[in-house]
């Protein structure tokens, strides 16, 4: 390993980190503009020492484990999420030559490493000892696991045209054409299973605070409840970063502006629509969004699949 | 699908509307007249004290908030001694003003009145009587009244005729 990787691995995780972190200043004043309220502007310039706040509160709460409640694995399941986005990571390529792991099973390895993010919240909803945990936990599992499919399927149509796992070489085929205009169903299907996979808030349901207060982190408080908190947000930069590079170029973009920026630009368009979805759409009911999966999305993504295929290879010749 | 998109389209656009927040402590919110805040005891036009003492305001208030002890100078112009109103105890319902006969308590716009200590909501007397006739200028309890309390005759008040001597069998 040398010098510059060690410097890209630790340099691609301060920033993640910081963005997540960073992301609590930008979806509660988004939200609010969006709203027509101001949101939180007092503390430092435009109130973005409200993340500071937030993470010191964090700190100084009680770190309780509630004495019914599973402790390992009470302990585990927050790091799980954090660990398995992180891991995620690293294969997405931020510019040319910046990517931690150039994994010739990009895809592949950043969908099994969300599958285990699945983890965290049937371990966290199981081992808190509490029904709406479990519950939360329930759905939690069911949802991912269906969307888990989805998503998958969705990437094959890319992953076919562009002949690669390596998510560099399909960053490297969209040079002439984003996937975005070759795979517009794809996108979609992928855009809707990523946010089921984040559990963000149209698909929030393993933890809908009018139905389960707060669903499988019920129980959690301090620092434990600040790393499912983080990594709700790092996950909606996973999946945006995913679909910046899936879709839509990754960092191509006219020269003017280095890669890397492109790279940003898109990532911050795609983490505002995930606010807005958030702002502008109420949570289906739990067996709408399952009914919804398996009886609409699944038959068009096979669709999808089956026709790109034919295309790919009646181009072919 | 497309009700979907509209939808998110139409709160994108709030983006650019006028924003309802009022940044309070640098920008003050608009209170209307009859605003029920703070509490305060007026003054009639003479300045003299409205109150009588009548405890019509402690009676009515619902949380029992309102402490006084009625007294009375040399007149029989009758006044608190004392008047105590617990603040972190009122509802601020203006229940005790529209008790009052005499529009000496009323509750006026204001409601910045808070305190690191409890006890300092505890107003006292020279705390609630403010110098000014509130929102009835211009009435003078005793100008009204039959009572003569050293403010005027008996009879000769304000929409007051003159006594009726009941020993006179005249018309």
């Amino acid at each position: 390993m040398t010098t510059e990787q060690i410097l890209i691995v630790f340099g691609v995780l301060f920033v993640l980190l910081n963005i997540a972190a960073g992301l609590i200043w930008v979806e509660r004043r988004m939200l609010a503009l969006w709203q027509d309220r101001l949101g939180p502007n007092r503390a430092g310039p435009l109130g973005v020492l409200i993340v500071l706040a937030d993470t010191l509160k964090l700190f100084f709460k009680e770190d309780w484990i509630p004495p019914f409640a599973d402790k390992w694995v009470f302990i585990l399941a927050p790091a799980i999420v954090v660990a398995s986005v992180l891991m995620s990571f690293v294969i997405i390529p931020f510019a040319p030559g910046i990517v931690v792991a150039d994994l010739n099973i990009g895809v592949i390895f950043f969908l099994a490493m969300s599958s285990i993010a699945v983890y965290s919240i049937v371990l966290g909803g199981w081992a808190s000892n509490n029904k709406y945990a479990l519950l939360g936990a329930l759905r939690g599992a069911s949802q991912m696991i269906a969307y888990e499919v989805f998503m998958g399927l969705s990437l094959m149509g890319v992953v076919m045209l562009s002949g690669s796992f390596n998510l560099g070489d399909i960053v490297a085929a969209q040079k002439n054409l984003w996937f975005v205009v070759t795979q517009p169903v794809g996108f979609v299907i992928f855009l809707i299973a990523g946010i089921a996979e984040t559990h963000r808030l149209p698909f929030d349901i393993p933890e809908a605070e009018s139905e389960l207060i707060a669903g499988y982190h019920a129980e959690y408080s301090g620092m434990k409840f600040g790393m499912f908190f983080i990594g709700e947000y790092l996950g909606v930069t996973l999946i945006s970063a995913m679909i910046v590079t899936l879709f839509f170029g990754g960092w191509l973009g006219p020269a003017f502006l280095p890669p890397l920026a492109w790279f940003a630009i898109k990532l911050f368009f795609f983490i505002g629509l995930f606010i807005l979805l958030r702002a502008s759409l109420p949570r289906p009911r739990y067996d709408q969004l399952i009914g919804y999966g398996w009886k609409i999305i699944l038959p068009v993504v096979l669709a999808n699949l089956l026709i790109t295929g034919a295309v790919a290879l009646w181009l072919r010749g | 699908m497309i009700s979907h998109l509209r939808t998110m389209w139409l709160v994108f656009i709030h983006l650019f509307k006028k924003k309802e927040t009022i940044e309070y402590p640098e920008e003050k919110v608009q209170l209307r007249p009859r605003y029920r805040g703070r509490i305060v005891l007026t003054k009639d036009p003479d300045g003299g004290e409205r109150c009588v003492g009548c405890y019509l305001c402690a009676v009515a208030c619902p949380v029992d908030c309102i402490a006084l002890q009625a007294t009375e100078d040399e007149n029989g112009r009758r006044y608190p001694d004392f008047f105590r109103i617990n603040f972190s105890r009122c509802i601020f319902c203006g229940y005790c003003e529209e008790a009052c006969p005499t529009y000496a308590i009323q509750l006026i716009p204001d409601f910045e009145m808070a305190e690191y200590n409890r006890q300092n909501l505890v107003f006292e007397k020279e705390d609630l009587l403010i110098d000014s006739q509130g929102k009835y200028p211009g009435y003078n309890f005793y100008r009204v009244a039959g009572l003569d309390a050293g403010v005027k005759k008996t009879g000769e008040g304000e929409n007051e005729e003159p006594p009726v001597d009941v020993h006179s069998l005249l018309p």
